[in-house]
């Protein structure tokens, strides 16, 4: 081989160099992300409860885990509240984004009002709704005092209601972010291309409808893909909020698994529920990441 | 052995080929040109001479030097890119001993080969800018300084002209051609502008396909073109290739071909041994300026054929008024003065100097004539 | 993501359809700025005005007892600490995580780009792929990980969890931002000599100013910000911020005291809207210069 023999150490080195340094990464997410996956898929598949262990059960959690009233509940809310916060997330982003793009005066305030808050931590929100939707002293009291005697407004101390306080929140939380997406894919349509539909006669809702929309695809599917990992996660608004409550009014999938693993001592249903979780974000993720990434090479 | 000898070198990207068995040889102090469409492979072709793509088999020597394998900054070369490649955060001074720093050469040598290089390009005053600030002919001067400064064995041009402005880039195809005159240096250049290739060079390496299709002084490729392909890429506008078919009459070989009624015309082949195709279809290719008017037809040809046809369009293009015409079913230009009475529509008598004809096997697409 | 923000949009309203959009994205102005407002004037006022029906008014009574308490005495699960010592906490755990995170992700979107071999988009979609995992899935092998490493309980534990999870997304970014740094700059450098490294420090870094304020923001807020690991594996000295708040928040026993809690609410949230207010638009600048998408 001419090629090996001309090859010197410090360019057979320089070769290998951008793969040494890849590898420290590579090597914590193969363990710490690959590895753990397998590990907390393979427990929820035994009998572990209080500390992990390795008697095979079978799909027993995974049964046991359907039979609970308690898990029904966390998918139905679950349910609940990615269809509301997706949508009304998708409806209001796109809406303010197509206001926000009519050479509005101080745009650049009003997108920061819109979009701040995103910095802040779901603690933070979930306190802030908590004690306004609070009726003992937030908006119902508030109402009250000002006259409104009747003004009734309970929500988040109601079984039947507290989860949409949960979409609230999570809708005031995202909804900026979700609109400088749409911005963003309003800004980079073709001017040319409304001029000419504008030249053909398209009303405003026309070229709305028919022209730019259709053309905001690609912003569409981020924002869902967003959302809808955001939504499966959703569990430090929760905890904040209302703690699950009231009752299991408002648990998800994500304080289920919590609340299973860390204070009921049941790991073996707490990992089934958490693989579920994996599974559904899985679904949607992976044909999303293989698309972008193949479009890319 | 040459200077530079790329010996049965071919490029695969797995299973996929790009470059087949491509040699070529040139001596020091030649300027080849690598010339072809794009994707024909004459920029993976220079990136291997560079060592920026792997060889995967065969071998490339610099004075005789193997290459395969050896660090591109160790093999005595420098590039110039198409973008010029020029690093935004250093100013032009940096940018053009970069290479030298990184080859340990000591701060004052530096700064003396820094000052002659930018001397010999004119480009002192702008030495303590940043790249950003300059013109694009600005940055193609800095770009050849940061090659010239490494006083390499052969310089490795990608298509440097390309994102100049017309102008511009006559003005720099000059200069480079003056550089290469004065310092005697061998050069590869790569681009797909065969009129660059034309006037640069002292060799060109026609490619297509991963092929090289021809590999000559530029006369020889213009005036015997290998195959159809180097025939149409070279020379603007392209060669007409024609069909038509060789009948010996009174022993002299003819081609004949159709004009735009259909009917025929006979024009005289200047090589007899075109009589071995007798009888058999042939492309014809004739370059647009051996065909004029009677008046401007080359004084110098012994072979000049007459022939009538109808005009159907006049381009004037100031300096000449390009001519088209039907001929063998396909549109023929022909390159006229521009005082030339011709009129669409009219007809005209054309003088064919068929000492320049070419005579091509439709088959194969090879010359088979001259 | 603004990059055309002074474009004409060629889209032509009535003045009274201005009207409305403009009354619409005032309300939703308001809208957003409501909790921000109520946690304000809430955290400057007595606890009686509030739980007198007045949180919606401007304080009779202005006072900083609330942010004091908040921060230096309010009872933290056993210990009247306030919340500093959380605050604090976290410092230590996100600056060498949002550090060692930034840095990783530079050189792996070096190496991704420009560097590329065989497999490369792959290994680049498995740390993609990372950042998007329900966290839930590792909670349980992560909590025996740190303590056979011994950093169970600990700040150190902490930054390596956050630096595992979200080299993903660093590594996203700067691979974008890379990906259009032109080759051939490498390509020359490489001609000129450089090594590896060399090109890394001279010709890449000092361009890399953009997209590392964006990694740098991104990964200060979402460390700042998270819950879930440092309710999981920090221990009692360890406790982030975040978690801190939530105790004080949810503490069930003895008077509520909302303006308390609103004062440290907003503690908690300043770092992150400081970082927001004043870097937010170099974030966007950045991530339009990397061409990032969703």
């Amino acid at each position: 081989m001419a090629q090996a023999a001309n090859a010197d150490f410090k360019t057979r080195l320089q070769t290998w160099l951008p793969k040494l340094v890849l590898s420290p990464s590579l090597a914590m997410v193969l363990i710490f992300v690959y590895g753990f996956i397998a590990f907390s898929v393979y427990l929820s598949f035994t009998d572990s409860r209080l500390l992990p262990s390795f008697g095979w059960v079978g799909w027993e959690n995974y049964s046991k885990l359907w039979r609970l009233s308690h898990w029904e509940t966390s998918i139905t809310n679950m349910g609940i509240f990615a269809l509301l916060y997706i949508g009304i997330c998708t409806v209001l982003g796109l809406s303010l984004a197509i206001f926000l793009d009519q050479k509005i005066r101080a745009e650049g305030f009003i997108r920061t009002v819109y979009l701040y808050p995103m910095a802040l931590s779901f603690i933070v929100t979930g306190t802030a709704w908590k004690w306004f939707l609070d009726p003992g002293i937030g908006l119902e009291n508030v109402m009250q005092s000002w006259g409104w005697t009747s003004f009734e407004f309970d929500w988040i101390k109601n079984r039947d209601f507290a989860i949409y306080t949960v979409v609230l929140a999570a809708v005031w939380q995202t909804s900026g972010f979700v609109m400088a997406m749409f911005l963003a894919g309003l800004r980079g349509i073709d001017n040319e291309i409304l001029k000419a539909a504008q030249m053909d006669g398209a009303s405003n809702w026309n070229l709305y409808r028919r022209i730019i929309i259709p053309q905001l695809r690609p912003a569409f599917l981020s924002a869902f893909v967003i959302l809808s990992h955001l939504a499966i996660k959703t569990f430090d608004l929760v905890i904040a909020l209302t703690g699950g409550g009231p009752g299991r009014a408002t648990e998800l999938p994500a304080t289920f698994m919590y609340s299973y693993t860390f204070s009921r001592n049941q790991m073996g249903i707490g990992a089934a529920s958490a693989t579920i979780m994996l599974m559904t974000i899985a679904a949607i993720m992976i044909p999303y990441l293989y698309a972008e990434l193949r479009e890319k090479k | 052995m040459g200077f530079l000898d790329i010996d049965n070198t071919t490029k695969s990207y797995g299973a996929v080929e790009v470059l087949h068995n491509v040699d070529i040889s040139i001596e020091e102090g030649e300027f080849l040109v690598l010339v072809g469409p794009s994707g024909c492979g004459k920029s993976t072709l220079l990136n291997m001479i560079a060592g920026l793509e792997e060889i995967s088999s065969g071998e490339i020597r610099i004075k005789d030097q193997v290459m395969n394998g050896v660090h591109p900054s160790k093999r005595n070369i420098a590039m110039v890119f198409q973008s010029y490649a020029l690093y935004p955060n250093m100013k032009v001074g940096q940018n053009i001993t970069f290479g030298l720093e990184m080859h340990g050469t000591p701060k004052p040598e530096r700064e003396k080969a820094m000052r002659e290089v930018a001397n010999l390009l004119q480009i002192e005053q702008l030495l303590d800018r940043k790249p950003g600030a300059l013109s694009g002919g600005q940055r193609q001067r800095v770009a050849m300084g940061r090659a010239l400064v490494r006083d390499p064995d052969v310089f490795l041009f990608d298509e440097p002209l390309s994102n100049l402005d017309a102008k511009l880039r006559v003005d720099m195809r000059t200069e480079i051609k003056k550089l290469h005159q004065k310092l005697g240096t061998t050069i590869v250049y790569v681009t797909h502008d065969q009129i660059e290739a034309m006037t640069l060079s002292t060799r060109i390496a026609v490619m297509n396909g991963g092929y090289v299709q021809q590999l000559g002084t530029p006369q020889d490729i213009y005036d015997t073109p290998a195959n159809i392909f180097v025939a149409t890429f070279m020379g603007s506008p392209a060669m007409n290739v024609v069909p038509a078919r060789v009948a010996v009459e009174n022993g002299k070989p003819m081609a004949r071909v159709a004009l735009h009624d259909g009917t025929e015309t006979a024009l005289p082949f200047s090589q007899d041994n075109m009589a071995d195709w007798d009888g058999k279809d042939i492309l014809l290719g004739i370059r647009p300026e051996t065909i004029t008017d009677e008046d401007a037809a080359d004084r110098k040809s012994s072979n000049i054929a007459h022939m009538t046809n109808r005009i159907v369009v006049t381009e004037p293009a100031g300096s000449d008024t390009f001519v088209t015409m039907t001929m063998g079913g396909k549109d023929v230009i022909a390159r006229m003065r521009s005082d030339a009475e011709v009129h669409p529509g009219a007809d005209f008598t054309f003088a064919v100097n068929m000492e320049k004809a070419v005579a091509f096997d439709p088959a194969t697409e090879a010359r088979i004539a001259p | 993501m603004m990059a055309h923000a002074t474009q004409d949009t060629a889209i032509r309203t009535g003045r009274a359809v201005r009207m409305l959009i403009y009354l619409v994205l005032v309300l939703f102005a308001l809208f957003y700025m409501l909790p921000l407002y109520v946690m304000l004037v809430n955290s400057v006022k007595p606890l009686d005005e509030i739980t007198g029906g007045g949180m919606m008014n401007l304080p009779q009574v202005w006072t900083l007892a609330p942010w004091a308490k908040a921060w230096s005495s309010a009872q933290i699960g056993v210990e009247p600490t306030g919340l500093s010592p959380y605050f604090w906490n976290s410092i230590k755990m996100v600056v060498p995580a949002v550090a060692i995170s930034t840095i990783l992700g530079a050189l792996n979107g070096y190496v991704l780009t420009k560097w590329r071999f065989r497999g490369d988009t792959i290994l680049f979609g498995l740390m993609l792929f990372a950042c998007f995992i329900p966290f839930q899935i590792v909670l349980i092998p992560m909590a025996r990980m740190l303590g056979l490493m011994g950093l169970a309980g600990t700040t150190w534990g902490l930054v390596l969890v956050h630096v595992v999870y979200g080299i993903g997304f660093t590594t996203l970014y700067f691979r974008n931002y890379y990906a259009v740094f032109p080759t051939e700059l490498v390509r020359a450098a490489q001609i000129d000599g450089a090594g590896f490294f060399q090109i890394f420090w001279r010709i890449l870094l000092p361009s890399s100013g953009p997209i590392a304020v964006v990694s740098i923001i991104w990964q200060f807020t979402n460390i700042w910000n998270d819950f879930l690991f440092g309710a999981s594996f920090a221990g009692a000295d360890s406790q982030p911020m975040t978690v801190a708040l939530n105790n004080l928040v949810q503490a069930s026993h003895g008077v509520k005291e909302y303006n308390v809690h609103f004062a440290g609410a907003i503690l908690a949230a300043l770092p992150t809207l400081l970082v927001y207010i004043v870097a937010g638009r170099y974030f966007v600048r950045g991530l339009m210069a990397g061409s990032v998408k969703g």
